[in-house]
């Protein structure tokens, strides 16, 4: 059943009582042609676009816990594209022209909100960098625009532009294209359209161990029994590392908690998101009402998806001090997810080192905003076996090969980045 | 009218202290120890908050921290305060409460439109509409809307005016709820020996006990509240035992860390002076007690959410604590025997109770409060339900029905209690990490096993009777103490109650629906009904996290205290499975909704990160000096004079630097002390260049690099002595650096007899930079600096003279400016007098000030790279130019990585000097292109790295990192920013970045 005002209106005649199932919950076959592990948003957006634009039709998605369980549910919702380095800037851009158009190629709203996204710069070097981001971004084709402190301050009243600020602001790089979407919508879309092409989308299913034979894969053994598949691709952000462990390798990429917040639901203070690298925070407001915030990892390795105190102080600490008239209001959630930190701070989706395996991981901080096209390079590479000329740099050689795509520059310190 | 719902005797208030306060305008009378809840009750006032979705009208629903409907806005201006708690926030005089979330008034609301819609919006509508016209602007237009709609209160548009802050605690035993079975733990392990925190988020202890006016309950054959007297006192003579009221346990952390916030000041209209607002304590704990009781949960019938719908226990809670009457006729709709204490306090406060609907069976009301409240001839209609109630801003009445079938009957009441049961707060306890069990008898998740220290104890653990809460208390106290090595007197005897025979209850969570009329609510504050649920099972959002994703369920600021079992229990029903199948969602902290203020303490605004200074910095101030930030530091960016903008200056200083003496503070450096037998060795390692060549009394310019082969800082390094050097670091990196080599040493190389002392803020440092700088500096030191003497990178020692007598100085002849230059390190506190009597010195030969600006450009000039701009961390030390420096015969940290095709690649970007042709000014942060019209993407090969006016060359100027580079000297390209000027395009050459003095003659003359 397509979803519009006019579906919603005929079903609201019949008490709601009629509205089909969003996905399927099939039994495992004994064999698909591809199988995805992960039911993310990445994972499921492989599936979804497997089927689409490959025409494959045999394919599963095995989910070890609930769809959109991991980071997709998890994350602060933002996605944009104002990188620096042209394999980033080509890679996210082409992100959020899906975004653009996701709720009407899904046909589930995943309320794409364009409020923009806009960097705070903190000092003269800071300005430099950001107009050199900014100007990288032009010349890329996407869009940027630089804001004076003042332009700031009449657009966000409740943002500390004072000079006498410990950080004070001198201006910001904002991405007008940038803003967030309903993370939990990403994955229900994607499941739902990717089950409405067949793809069978296994929850409560966790993949056990992965058998290769002759350096090729063979199939996965799951806590639903052994299935066979020759093309493999692995989804499982904060698990990246754990699961291609299964298949011996050994990936550059540490698994590192971060946490969000949420305050209590307000009348709206906040349209766009503000981030800040000098304070190293994020913040918007959702549709709800609830401030979204986010920061700095707890530093320390973990698989566990909860997180330490002192983290949490930083990045209130950070959301005070641009906005001061917020410390009235409450924090009513905190929760952590597991980054999976590279040793470059970009991701990898690529071919692995064993036939017909293939993985999209290693997203940091980033991934949320990266999941279409993760999901659409991911398939074209399991499809096509060979990468997209826009996932071509993001390989798994790169890092013995000196071919580092680091954003910030940090050096290959997974925490770092 | 005031307080015309007060009863005359009874309670804890005090009604000597009346309290005057104002809600949506009308003022009102209350006493000293009510909450705004009970003084809005004690008024009549019901109707105080309107929903979140369907703005219908709601009452107060309990008497707790779980309330999830009477959320108001607390006073006005800087202190405004959205979603308090009616039910917790304490009376205090000339409190000002406001309704939230409606237009234009709380009794007239044109948002309940969305109720008379709500056919059309059901749980998820929004992920099934709003889609057309296909483009993210028309989404933007209804969020717009959405968003207007959604969120509860207001923020406050002032920055708070308060303060809060922090508070670091061990004990052996804290104690979480100090009811009856926290007070009995707390004790025992006080009398065992142990050093006991008890915490308890209301303003006195005693738990459900405080206030009661039950005169069949006692304790050690003394009414309650003398046993709660009694134990408070003696806790409190203890001086290891530390009592926090209104203080919250509301995160659990590894390691048994504990955080509570203390509301030091909510109690009142504003803060005493000296006091904070709010205070969060860090408590490591032994082990924890948790005693944090019960939540009531309700039962879902429609109508359920009408204002006069109360909590049986609150209703019990209003009357007795709070001397209340919340209704004149009430119905009670109970599963379980909690509520029939409740009915005896109605009865006792003389509220007529129409029935008590229980959904028991009549065989089944043995327990002894239902005996007590049939001798008290109060109705009881068994087997039955409540499937309506009706009204429109209250409760009017209730339909009552067997739950076999049949005919109803309708009673009107302005006052409903339910009960459907307790929940324990297990919350703490999850998120310490602990496993649930699902008690079938409890209809509840109870606390099974954590990894952690704790202990529950009490209603936590699913004691319903005083008796067996103080019994329970007592033995956690005991073992906690036991397990911190506490085993204390054996003495000390458990407290004791009469045991309460509790009746078995009937797990409802909701009653059938009627008709499809009427909204059966679980989750009261998101407005999330039990079709709601049955939407979402449906639709195969049939995990507990999609359920609660996809409906909202238990989201909102009570995070479901009130109904997320209930919704669980239903989407069980839905799916045919048990309850402990289906498992809850997990309990994310905080417990209750925390200040933000509170988190980061005294550590906020200006405090936010210290604020470095150098010795100096007064001097700066006193002269005029403009500033900026770097990293932590306040640095003098410019000594403008009147009428001189800060470029003008920084342009000045630079110029007289290269034409006289300049004279800059550099105490920022990053400074490490190295000593010991293997410092050469250590620098050997860590830097590209060699080491075991210097000489003592000799330094030598270094280039560290990453693991990964790329550049992480620059410096120079000296030799004082054998086995003793001084290091120098780029300010910004500083921390890093030292870090990094703290790192080698005791990780990689823990046999290196080597000790690093960061010795930054020890010593002051200014460097006298010019071709007079030898004469300006033999003025004032005692040795001989001539070039014979004391040529370029040699180091020594000295006394300057100065005004406030002769001060020790270290000597270093090094140049960033390209020029002349030396170095003067004195210890810190001498670094004014010693500034100021090398200015002294240099009057006569020209001398200036130079700020961060100045030394800019003169280093830009020079062709000096800086970490950051040029070395940004995808640079090698060849893409620099300094690949000669790698030297051949020696490993280092990064070099073997430095082989990598990419690294060796003939496109890398590599570091050169452009010069602005056509009198062009360069712009800010510029790209290099090739074709500054190419269609985009336009491919860049390189970047403006840092620029300046040379005021020296009398041209703009830049370093730029531009691919292949040095093969490309003379050619020209073009600097566009179309950031910063969409016209902005910039003939430039390129060609070696050393603009001056290329050959290095002046620093060494």
């Amino acid at each position: 059943m397509r979803y519009s005002i006019f579906s919603l209106a005929r079903n609201a005649l019949s008490y709601h009582e009629h509205w089909p199932l969003a996905w399927r919950s099939p039994a495992p076959k004994a064999r698909y042609d591809a199988i995805i592990i992960g039911g993310g948003g990445h994972g499921l957006a492989t599936a979804y676009y497997l089927a689409k634009e490959h025409a494959l039709s045999n394919i599963a998605v095995l989910e070890k816990s609930w769809l959109g369980g991991g980071n997709t549910g998890r994350n602060t919702t933002i996605v944009r594209s104002n990188y620096h380095l042209d394999p980033n800037a080509h890679f996210y851009e082409f992100s959020l022209k899906l975004w653009e158009s996701l709720s009407q190629e899904l046909n589930f709203n995943v309320m794409y909100s364009a409020r923009g996204v806009l960097n705070l710069v903190h000092s003269p070097a800071d300005m430099d960098a950001s107009i050199r981001r900014g100007n990288a971004m032009r010349l890329n084709g996407i869009d940027a625009k630089f804001l004076t402190r003042d332009e700031i301050a009449r657009w966000i009243p409740n943002l500390d532009c004072s000079p006498e600020a410990r950080f004070p602001i001198h201006g910001g790089l904002l991405q007008p294209r940038g803003g967030t979407v309903r993370h939990d919508a990403v994955a229900w879309g994607y499941a739902r359209a990717a089950d409405a092409l067949g793809v069978d989308v296994i929850q409560q299913c966790e993949v056990t161990g992965i058998r290769i034979d002759r350096g090729a894969i063979q199939g996965v053994e799951t806590t639903q029994g052994f299935i066979t598949t020759t093309k493999l691709g692995i989804a499982v952000a904060g698990h990246s590392g754990h699961v291609a462990a299964m298949a011996g390798l050994r990936l550059p990429i540490e698994s590192h908690v971060l946490q969000a917040m949420v305050s209590e639901p307000v009348k709206p203070v906040l349209n766009t998101v503000v981030t800040s690298g000098a304070v190293h925070f994020y913040i918007s407001q959702s549709d709800k009402g609830e401030l979204v915030m986010g920061g700095d990892l707890d530093f320390y390795n973990s698989y566990a998806q909860r997180g330490n105190l002192p983290a949490i102080e930083l990045v209130v600490s950070a959301c005070l001090a641009l906005f001061p008239s917020f410390g009235r209001l409450k924090l009513m959630r905190t929760w952590g997810g597991i980054m999976d930190m590279t040793m470059d701070g970009s991701p990898i989706i690529a071919k692995l080192p064993v036939k017909g395996l293939t993985m999209s991981g290693g997203w940091c901080y980033g991934g949320f905003k990266a999941t279409p096209a993760s999901g659409w390079l991911h398939a074209y590479t399991i499809a096509r076996d060979e990468p997209h000329p826009l996932n071509a740099a993001f390989t798994l050689e790169r890092f013995a090969e000196g071919g580092m795509i680091d954003e910030k520059g940090a050096g290959p310190y997974a925490w770092a980045h | 009218m005031t307080q015309a719902f007060r009863l005359p005797t009874g309670g804890i208030i005090d009604r000597s202290r009346p309290l005057r306060f104002e809600f949506d305008g009308t003022a009102y009378e209350g006493y000293a120890g009510d909450t705004l809840a009970s003084a809005l009750l004690a008024n009549g006032v019901h109707l105080v908050a309107r929903s979140f979705k369907y703005h219908r009208p709601r009452g107060i629903l309990c008497s707790g921290s779980d309330e999830p409907n009477a959320l108001l806005q607390l006073d006005r201006g800087a202190r405004t305060e959205p979603n308090v708690r009616a039910t917790t926030q304490e009376l205090f005089d000339g409190l000002i409460a406001a309704s939230q979330n409606r237009w234009p008034s709380l009794r007239f609301d044109v948002g309940a439109i969305n109720n008379a819609l709500s056919r059309l919006l059901p749980a998820g509508f929004y992920y099934k509409t709003f889609m057309w016209p296909p483009t993210p602007r028309w989404w933007l237009r209804y969020e717009h809307f959405i968003r207007r709609a959604a969120g509860i209160g207001r923020s406050a548009t002032a920055p708070d005016p308060d303060r809060y802050e922090h508070q670091y605690a061990h004990c052996d035993v804290l104690v979480i709820g100090g009811g009856p079975a926290g007070l009995a733990a707390a004790r025992a392990a006080a009398h065992a020996g142990a050093r006991v925190i008890v915490c308890d988020e209301n303003p006195a202890f005693g738990g459900d006990l405080r206030g009661m006016n039950d005169d069949s309950a006692n304790i050690d054959g003394k009414a309650c509240a003398t046993w709660i007297d009694e134990a408070v006192r003696d806790l409190s003579d203890s001086a290891d035992v530390t009592l926090l009221t209104r203080t919250t346990a509301f995160g659990y952390y590894d390691g048994n860390l504990v955080a509570l916030s203390e509301r030091v000041a909510d109690h009142l209209a504003a803060p005493l002076a000296h006091m904070p607002r709010q205070r969060m304590w860090k408590v490591r704990a032994g082990t924890v007690v948790l005693a944090s009781g019960a939540h009531e949960r309700g039962i879902a019938y429609a109508g359920n959410d009408l204002p006069g719908t109360l909590l049986a226990g609150a209703a019990r809670t209003y009357i007795d604590r709070h001397a209340v009457r919340p209704g004149s006729r009430a119905v009670v709709f109970t599963n379980n025997d909690s509520a029939y204490a409740a009915a005896l306090s109605l009865s006792r406060a003389g509220i007529a109770i129409g029935a008590i609907v229980d959904a028991r069976e009549d065989s089944e009301l043995t327990g002894a409060l239902a005996v007590r409240a049939r001798e008290h001839g109060i109705r009881i209609v068994s087997g039955s339900m409540v499937p309506a109630a009706h009204g429109s801003k209250r409760v009017t009445a209730v339909d009552i029905e067997s739950l076999s079938g049949g005919r109803g009957t309708r009673v009107d009441c302005d006052l409903v209690c339910v009960s459907g049961g307790w929940n324990p707060a297990v919350h703490l306890f999850s998120q310490a990490r602990g496993s649930l069990r699902y008690d079938e008898s409890l209809a509840a998740f109870v606390p099974e096993r954590s990894p952690l220290a704790i202990v529950a104890a009490g209603g936590v653990n699913g004691c319903s009777d005083v008796g067996g809460a103080l019994a329970d208390g007592h033995a956690a106290g005991l073992n906690a103490a036991a397990k911190a090595g506490f085993r204390g007197p054996a003495s000390y005897a458990a407290p004791h109650a009469e045991p309460v025979a509790p009746g078995r209850l009937r797990p409802l969570w909701s009653v059938p629906a009627r008709d499809r009329s009427g909204k059966r609510f679980v989750d009261l504050q998101n407005d999330v009904t039990v079709s709601d649920i049955a939407l979402a099972v449906r639709e195969g959002y049939e995990s507990v996290e999609h359920l609660k994703r996809y409906t909202t369920l238990g989201m909102g600021t009570d995070q479901g205290k009130t109904s997320n079992i209930v919704g669980l229990a239903l989407l069980a029903e839905q799916l045919h499975r048990p309850i402990s199948a289906v498992g809850t969602t997990t309990f994310r902290p905080p417990y209750t909704p925390v200040t933000l203020g509170a988190y980061p303490g005294e550590e906020a605004g200006a405090h936010l990160e210290p604020t470095r200074y150098s010795a100096m910095h007064d001097w700066h101030v006193a002269h005029g000096a403009r500033f900026i930030n770097a990293g932590l530091w306040r640095r003098a960016h410019s000594y403008p004079r009147a009428g001189e903008t800060p470029d003008d200056a920084a342009n000045r200083e630079a110029k007289n630097v290269r034409t006289n003496v300049g004279l800059v503070d550099v105490s920022t450096l990053g400074k490490i002390e190295l000593q010991g037998n293997d410092v050469a060795e250590f620098l050997n390692r860590v830097y590209i260049n060699r080491w075991d060549t210097l000489a003592v009394g000799r330094c030598r310019y270094g280039v560290m690099l990453r693991d990964d082969g790329m550049v992480l800082d620059d410096g120079t390094t000296s030799r004082l002595a054998d086995s003793h050097y001084l290091m120098t670091t780029t300010t910004v990196n500083a921390v890093e650096v030292m870090q990094h080599l703290e790192a080698l040493l005791q990780i990689d190389w823990p046999e290196l007899d080597v000790y690093l002392t960061s010795v930054t803020e020890q010593w002051s440092a200014a460097a006298l930079s010019g071709p007079k700088a030898r004469e300006v500096l033999a003025a004032v030191v005692d040795i001989d600096v001539s070039n014979a003497a004391f040529p370029f990178l040699a180091v020594g020692t000295c006394t300057v003279r100065g005004a406030a007598g002769p001060m020790p100085a270290r000597l270093f002849r090094m140049s960033y400016s390209g020029e002349l230059a030396y170095e003067i390190h004195v210890p810190a506190d001498r670094g004014r007098a010693t500034w100021e009597a090398l200015l002294a010195a240099g009057a006569r030969y020209g001398i200036m000030p130079y700020g961060t600006e100045a030394m800019s450009t003169l280093r830009i000039e020079k062709g000096h790279v800086v970490i950051g701009p040029e070395a940004d961390g995808r640079t090698t030390a060849d893409d620099l130019g300094m690949g000669k420096l790698v030297n051949a015969a020696k490993w280092c940290v990064g070099k073997p990585l430095l082989s990598r095709p990419a690294l060796i690649a003939p496109d890398r970007w590599q570091l050169v000097g452009l010069t602005a042709l056509d009198g062009a000014v360069m712009p800010r942060g510029a790209k290099i292109v090739a074709d500054p019209d190419h269609a985009l993407p336009n491919p860049m090969l390189g970047h403006v790295t840092s620029w300046c006016w040379s005021p020296n060359l009398e041209s703009w100027i830049a370093l730029a990192l531009v691919a292949n580079g040095r093969a490309r000297h003379g050619e020209t390209l073009w600097a566009v920013s179309p950031l910063a000027d969409a016209k902005a395009r910039v003939r430039v050459r390129i060609g070696p970045p050393t603009f001056i003095d290329p050959d290095g003659e002046r620093l060494r003359g």
